[in-house]
């Protein structure tokens, strides 16, 4: 273990390396790491962001959806609400139809009473008058006794 | 595997010493340029040799560092990385972390400094984990070549190489950082300090003193403490290599084991050190 000019050799080799790792390694793998982990950093913050984003349309579909199924609950009650107003009014109508049906009905009966009584009459006269001739046993002057008839038609 | 051996207590000694021998060139007392065959031999040839195993072993390492992470780095997209990229960045965020943590200052140099220490020191030192004959052997039989040690940091010239720079570049930022003043004023006024400027001026020798002391003890630290834990370890897988075949891997696989951890700890407390003193030259009182 002398010490000679290997102490020399091995500063200058030393210094060229030191150099040569300064120049072309150090840089470019110091520069890659870091702009890397920028990268990353940059990524991270954009999931956040997004994760973020995400909680709040989830909130917003939440809020959506909750309005819509008021609405559609206070449709549904609005339809009964409206169904029963048909029902009732179908019903009313139902009835003032029945009763209109039912004025006819008791109109035209009363004239089919008031026609039928009438011919009642005029047949009881034709009757009253055949019962007489029959009784009579004569041919009675119709034209005579009319007055007497009609007059009793109409006491009938 | 020992097989120079055989013989006893001669040859163990002549094994344990032929592994310890640098392939040292240099110029020889005589005059001519040659191989060092010996440790005297290569202490004659005085500071102007060189270790050319350390040196060809060190740097083939330190290039094949910059050439993966180069890959890894030439390719480096911001997106999903591939495995060299994944790796390295697995790496390079580690170190930048633990600058992050320990240096205050701003600095390009810092993080590619730590980088480059704690990946070259750590394949260094994962050159001791290669079983201990395996590359002098074949640098012997292929290329002749007579002494070869593997672990660049188990060659103190190589550990000191790397402190002295840290050192050096401790220096300049602290001049840099703090200007000339402020450095010494940190060398002088520190650790006795007086509101008295009269028992100031008298404390500042002695400030200066320990202060330097301090200064100076941190590379020479540095840098002893991979050699020592480096030289050691080595000693020890080569003191297993005396022992006969069948009882080498009883001591060698723990020892091995053991070894994975003491090779990454030191790598990293290197490069932690290197943080922390170039923190202190950074920051101003």
């Amino acid at each position: 273990m002398t010490i000679n000019a290997t102490l020399l050799g091995q500063a200058i080799s030393f210094f060229f390396f030191v150099m040569f790792c300064m120049k072309f390694v150090w840089p470019p793998l110091i520069g890659a790491l870091r702009e890397r982990q920028a990268t990353i950093a940059e990524g991270l913050a954009a999931a956040e962001q997004g994760a973020q984003a995400q909680e709040i349309a989830q909130a917003e579909a939440d809020k959506m959806v909750a309005e819509a199924k008021t609405q559609a609950s206070e449709i549904v009650s609005q339809a009964q609400r409206r169904h029963n107003e048909i029902v009732d009014e179908a019903k009313q109508n139902a009835v003032v139809e029945s009763d209109r049906i039912k004025v006819t009905a008791q109109a035209e009966m009363d004239q089919e009473v008031v026609s039928a009584r009438e011919a009642l009459r005029k047949q009881v006269s034709g009757v009253a008058v055949a019962g007489a001739e029959k009784i009579l046993q004569r041919e009675v002057d119709a034209k005579a006794h009319n007055a007497i008839l009609d007059d009793l038609i109409a006491k009938i | 595997m020992a097989s120079e051996s055989n013989g006893g207590l001669i040859d163990a000694t002549g094994y344990i010493k032929h592994h310890l021998q640098n392939l040292t060139w240099g110029q020889h007392p005589d005059g001519h340029w040659g191989i060092a065959h010996s440790a005297a031999e290569a202490t004659e040839m005085g500071f102007w040799s060189i270790n050319l195993d350390s040196m060809f072993w060190s740097i083939l390492l330190g290039s094949l560092f910059c050439l993966f992470f180069w890959l890894a780095a030439r390719k480096a997209t911001t997106g999903v990385p591939g495995r060299i990229q994944n790796f390295a960045e697995t790496m390079v965020e580690g170190v930048d972390n633990i600058v992050k943590e320990s240096f205050h200052g701003k600095s390009d140099l810092i993080g590619p400094l730590a980088l480059t220490i704690a990946v070259w020191v750590f394949l260094m030192n994962f050159m001791d984990l290669i079983p201990i004959d395996f590359l002098p052997e074949t640098a012997k039989r292929v290329f002749g070549i007579e002494y070869m040690k593997v672990v660049p940091s188990t060659d103190v010239n190589v550990t000191m190489g790397m402190s002295l720079s840290v050192f050096a570049l401790m220096i300049f930022y602290s001049f840099k950082m703090k200007g000339a003043k402020g450095f010494a004023a940190e060398l002088t006024m520190h650790p006795f300090s007086a509101d008295n400027k009269v028992v100031q001026i008298i404390l500042m020798p002695i400030n200066f003193f320990l202060e330097i002391v301090s200064l100076i003890s941190k590379p020479i630290s540095l840098g002893l403490r991979l050699f020592g834990n480096l030289y050691a370890g080595e000693l020890i897988f080569i003191l297993i290599a005396l022992l006969p075949a069948f009882a080498q891997p009883l001591l060698s696989v723990p020892w091995a084991i053991f070894h994975i951890l003491v090779i990454v700890l030191q790598a990293f407390i290197f490069m932690m050190l290197t943080i922390v003193y170039m923190n202190m030259a950074f920051e101003s009182h």
